[in-house]
């Protein structure tokens, strides 16, 4: 059986990603009253430390094909970067500024990076496995 | 951390891939770019217009799009595929997926954009409004299969898109990719069923 070590990308992707829902549902739960905004930082603060632990996770992982890694992720990112971008544009339609703007924008950034990386990640996993593994 | 928090992956043994019948595709249909180019143009003019019909159109037929794709696919099409010969599965799937990949994040993305705006113009996002916990009890449906989506769904479409695209396709990866997405996709279609009762609730007032 072959068998691959590798740091568990999907689920801390996933991880960070319902850190970062779940401070948008907190600010968006209290549009338009005035919002401490202490809980929905620390959620992006971990949720973007998560991002940052998965890409130090996979950066040391031997032999991992970056090449079929960056093939898929830099479209996927392209895609992502165009939805986040239709949401960041309800947001400043409806003249949402200040801090709930700069968190939720910071929380599309996370979500605009770290889809890509699954994506990639999920891709490149399964690439020519008797190639990467031996290394 | 990788050696700390590893975990194994594995490969079921056997010999070499067999050659799996498959005929040429393209992982992200091209022509099916411009049509979602014009629906973002047309989103972007509907927000910016801040219409009643247009917004409502939008969110509804779009969010009906959304729901209802989930629910045939996890709960129809998915039990179906499973039972499907491998073979026909493969002929199903590279029919079935590229498309799979230009709908949804379209269909989610001018949901929720939409959707969002529609709140807005007709108040139910204000947390004043007397249903507005109803509103919050839809982005937390919508916030969890959000995550299965982006975090399990979404990537297992494309890489099984890549797999099959190989000269090679391994059939154990197919098969392991299918049954992440089938899986996802059913969870996701039983949430949408509380989708359905939470817009049905915030319709009627």
């Amino acid at each position: 059986m072959t068998e691959r070590r590798l740091p568990p990308v999907t689920e801390i992707g996933m991880l960070s990603l319902a850190l970062i829902v779940a401070g948008g549902i907190y600010l968006s739960a209290h549009i338009p009253g005035d919002v401490p905004l202490a809980p929905a930082v620390i959620l992006l603060v971990l949720s973007a430390a998560l991002l940052v632990g998965n890409l130090v996770a996979l950066s040391r992982v031997r032999g991992f094909p970056w090449r079929r890694f960056a093939e898929v992720a830099r479209w996927a990112l392209l895609a992502y970067a165009i939805t986040a971008g239709m949401i960041e544009y309800v947001f400043l339609r409806n003249d949402l500024s200040g801090g709930p703007l700069v968190v939720l924008t910071l929380s599309l950034v996370v979500y605009a990076v770290h889809v890509p990386m699954l994506i990639g990640f999920t891709v490149a996993r399964y690439d020519e496995p008797e190639v990467w593994n031996a290394a | 951390m990788a050696e700390v928090a590893a975990i194994g992956t594995t490969v079921p043994p056997g010999p070499a891939p067999a050659e799996l019948e498959r005929p040429d595709f393209e992982i992200v249909p091209r022509k099916g770019l411009v049509l979602v180019a014009v629906v973002f143009a047309l989103l972007i003019a509907a927000i910016a217009a801040n219409k009643l019909w247009p917004l409502e159109f939008f969110h509804v037929a779009f969010g009906g799009a959304w729901t209802v794709i989930d629910l045939f696919l996890g709960l129809v099409l998915g039990p179906i595929m499973a039972s499907m010969p491998p073979p026909a599965r493969v002929a199903f799937t590279i029919r079935l997926m590229p498309k799979m990949l230009l709908i949804m994040p379209t269909v989610v993305t001018v949901t929720l954009a939409a959707g969002w705006q529609l709140g807005h113009y007709l108040g139910t996002i204000d947390s004043s409004h007397p249903n507005h916990g109803w509103t919050v009890a839809s982005y937390i449906v919508v916030g969890v299969m959000a995550i299965i989506a982006l975090g399990l769904l979404e990537p297992a479409n494309v890489a099984v898109l890549v797999e099959l695209k190989k000269r090679r396709p391994n059939p154990a990866v197919i098969e392991r990719l299918m049954k992440r997405f089938i899986y996802s996709a059913g969870i996701i279609g039983i949430m949408q069923i509380a989708t359905l009762v939470i817009m049905t609730k915030l319709a009627s007032g």
